[in-house]
C-alpha cells in the first residue's frame, strides 16, 4: 500500500470467535476510578494472544 | 455531516497532521494519504469516474486509480467499509462475579467539593467495614467466579487508609484463598494519600497491583477542590507523599489521577505540572457533579474541552519524545492486543462481573449507586436477589443503547458510564451527551497520537 498505512492487525469481527472468556481486567469508566478505559486495556486470553 | 458518516460505517478526522480513517465495524484504524481521504468521502455514493472527474483538478487520473484500488483490497478484506456485525451478545450467561469494590470505610479525612460519596460518607452513618464482613465479601466473589481465575478487588471508600488494619488483614485471607481456590487476586487501592506513611507504603508496595492516587491538579487548583476537615488546603501534604510512594513503586503500576471542573478547562496545565513532578501515569477526569454546582461541566464549556484535549494532545508528543513512559490514561489505546468484541461491547460490567460492597454488606452495581436504595442488588447474606435489576445492567451495551449504535466510537468507548447516564438522563439507557463528546475526543487524540508515533 501507497496511500494507506493501517495500524491495526486484528479485524475486531475475529476477535467473536474467542470472545467474552471473561479473564481480563473489569474497566470503569468513570472519573473517580480507576479509569482503566476498555481502549488501553489488553487482552488476557492466551489462544488469542497466540495469534 | 458527509453521507459517510450517515451510513455510520466509517468515521473519518483530521488531527495532528493526519488523516485518519476508522472502520467502525471491524475497529480498523487507517493513516491514510489526502487523496484517500477526499475519494472516500465520496466512494460509497459514486462511482470511480465520477470521483475520479469531481478530483481532477487535484490529483492525477493515475494517482486517483491507484488510491481508488487500495481503498477497493481494504473493503474486500473486510477492513474498510464493513457491514455492522452481529455479535451473539451472550454476556455473562452464568452471572459470574469477578470484580469487586470493597467500600472499606465509608468516612473520610478530606472534604472535596465534588465528592460523589458525599464527603465519604455516602449519604448514611460514616462507618468502617469490619474485618468479618470483608472476609464473607471475598468468600462470596471467590464463590459467584466460577471458572475466573483472575479477580479484582479494589480497596476504596470513602478514604480506605483509614482502615488499613483490615484491608491488611483481608489481603492476607485473600493470600490464603488463592491457594485454597486456585485464585488469582488483583489488589489494588484508591487513596488520597493523606495518610500515607512508611508502613502502609511498604505493605501497599508490596502487595497492591495498583495504586490510584487522587490529586486534583495544580496547588490553587487542588486547594480549591480538596480541603482538609479544617478547611485547609492538601496539596502541600499529599505531594511530597506521593512522591515517596511512586519512588518505591519502580516499575510497579500507579497513577496519580485527578478531576478538572469548569474552574480548571486549561487542565493540560495540571497534567503539565504532574510531568514536572515526576509523576509518569496520570490521568484526569471531567467531574461528574450536579449542573447546578457552580464548577459543573456543563454544554458552553465543551468547545473548550475540545480545544483543549486537542492542544494536550500536541504537547503530549512533545513530552513523550522527552520522556517515553510518560502515560496519560485517556490517550492510550492498545490497537492490536485489545479486548474482544464482547468486551468492546458490555465495557465496565458493573452490576453482573463487577459489584461494590458496603461497611454494611449491601451489594449495589458499582460504587456510583452505592447508598441508592433502588439499586441495591442484595446484600452478602442473601446473595443478589434483585435478579431485575441486575439483568437491566446485563442487557445495556453498545448494541442495545439507541444513541450508541449509531455511534462511531462504540466500540473504543464501549457504552460510557451507566451511573453517568444514569445521574444525568435518569436511565442507563441514555449517555450523558457531554461525556460522549469528550470521550470521542480523546479517542480522536489517542488515535492521532498512534499515527505519529
Ligand atoms: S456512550 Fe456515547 S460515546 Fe460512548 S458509544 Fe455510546 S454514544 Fe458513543
Ligand atoms: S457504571 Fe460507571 S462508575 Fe460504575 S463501574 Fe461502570 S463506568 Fe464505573
Amino acid at each position: 500500500m501507497e496511500y494507506i498505512k493501517t495500524l491495526t492487525n486484528k479485524n475486531l469481527k475475529e476477535t467473536t470467535l474467542y470472545a467474552g472468556c471473561g479473564e481480563c481486567q473489569t474497566s470503569c469508566q468513570s472519573a473517580c476510578k480507576t479509569s482503566c478505559t476498555v481502549g488501553n486495556q489488553k487482552c488476557e486470553n492466551e489462544k488469542a494472544n497466540e495469534k | 455531516m458527509n453521507m459517510n458518516m450517515n451510513k455510520g460505517r466509517i468515521h473519518k478526522f483530521y488531527l495532528n497532521e493526519k488523516y485518519i480513517v476508522l472502520d467502525i465495524n471491524s475497529g480498523s484504524v487507517h493513516v491514510v494519504d489526502e487523496i484517500v481521504y477526499d475519494i472516500i468521502e465520496y466512494y460509497e455514493e459514486y462511482n470511480f469516474e465520477e470521483i475520479a472527474t469531481k478530483l481532477r483538478n487535484k490529483y492525477e487520473y493515475t494517482n486517483i486509480l491507484s488510491a481508488y484500488n487500495e481503498i477497493k483490497q481494504l473493503e474486500n478484506e473486510g477492513l474498510i467499509f464493513s457491514e455492522n456485525m452481529d455479535i451473539n451478545l451472550e454476556y455473562n450467561k452464568e452471572n459470574i462475579v469477578k470484580a469487586m469494590c470493597l467500600h472499606v470505610a465509608h468516612d473520610c479525612n478530606l472534604k472535596c467539593r465534588y465528592c460523589f460519596a458525599s464527603q465519604g460518607n455516602f449519604n448514611g452513618e460514616r462507618k468502617l467495614m469490619d474485618l468479618e464482613t470483608g472476609k464473607k465479601a471475598l468468600d462470596f466473589l471467590v464463590k459467584s467466579s466460577g471458572n475466573r481465575r483472575n479477580l479484582e478487588v479494589d480497596f476504596f471508600g470513602g478514604e480506605p487508609l483509614m482502615n488499613f488494619d483490615v484491608v491488611k488483614e483481608l489481603v492476607f485471607y485473600g493470600r490464603e484463598l488463592e491457594k485454597k481456590h486456585n485464585k488469582h487476586f488483583r489488589f489494588t487501592i484508591t487513596t488520597n494519600g493523606l495518610l500515607l506513611n512508611e508502613e502502609n507504603m511498604r505493605f501497599i508496595n508490596e502487595n497492591m497491583d495498583n495504586i490510584v492516587l487522587s490529586l486534583d491538579g495544580r496547588k490553587t487548583v487542588n486547594d480549591y477542590m480538596r480541603m482538609t476537615l479544617n478547611d485547609n488546603g492538601s496539596y502541600d501534604i499529599i505531594v511530597p507523599k506521593i512522591k515517596e510512594m511512586i519512588k518505591l513503586r519502580k516499575d510497579k503500576d500507579y497513577y496519580v489521577r485527578g478531576t478538572f471542573t469548569s474552574k480548571n478547562l486549561d487542565f493540560s496545565r495540571d497534567c503539565i505540572e504532574y510531568y514536572n513532578h515526576g509523576f509518569k501515569n496520570i490521568s484526569m477526569e471531567p467531574v461528574v457533579t450536579d449542573l447546578d454546582k457552580d464548577y459543573a461541566i456543563r454544554e458552553e464549556h465543551i468547545e473548550t474541552i475540545m480545544k483543549e484535549y486537542e492542544e494536550f494532545s500536541k504537547i503530549y508528543m512533545n513530552l513523550r519524545k522527552e520522556s517515553p513512559d510518560f502515560l496519560f490514561f485517556h490517550f492510550m489505546i492498545d490497537l492490536n492486543q485489545g479486548p474482544c468484541a464482547v468486551k468492546k461491547s458490555v465495557g465496565c460490567g458493573a452490576g453482573s462481573e463487577y459489584i461494590a460492597v458496603t461497611p454494611e454488606g449491601d451489594i449495589y452495581p458499582c460504587h456510583q449507586f452505592v447508598g441508592e436504595e433502588k439499586f441495591k442488588l442484595g446484600t452478602l447474606e442473601t446473595g443478589i436477589i434483585n435478579i431485575e435489576l441486575r439483568e437491566q445492567f446485563k442487557s445495556a451495551n453498545v448494541n442495545s443503547k439507541d444513541s450508541c449504535k449509531s455511534c462511531w466510537a462504540k466500540y473504543y468507548c464501549s457504552g460510557g458510564c451507566h451511573a453517568n447516564a444514569y445521574y444525568s438522563n435518569n436511565s442507563i439507557m441514555k449517555p450523558h451527551d457531554i461525556s460522549c463528546k469528550m470521550e470521542k475526543k480523546r479517542i480522536e487524540c489517542a488515535l492521532s497520537i498512534l499515527a505519529n508515533e
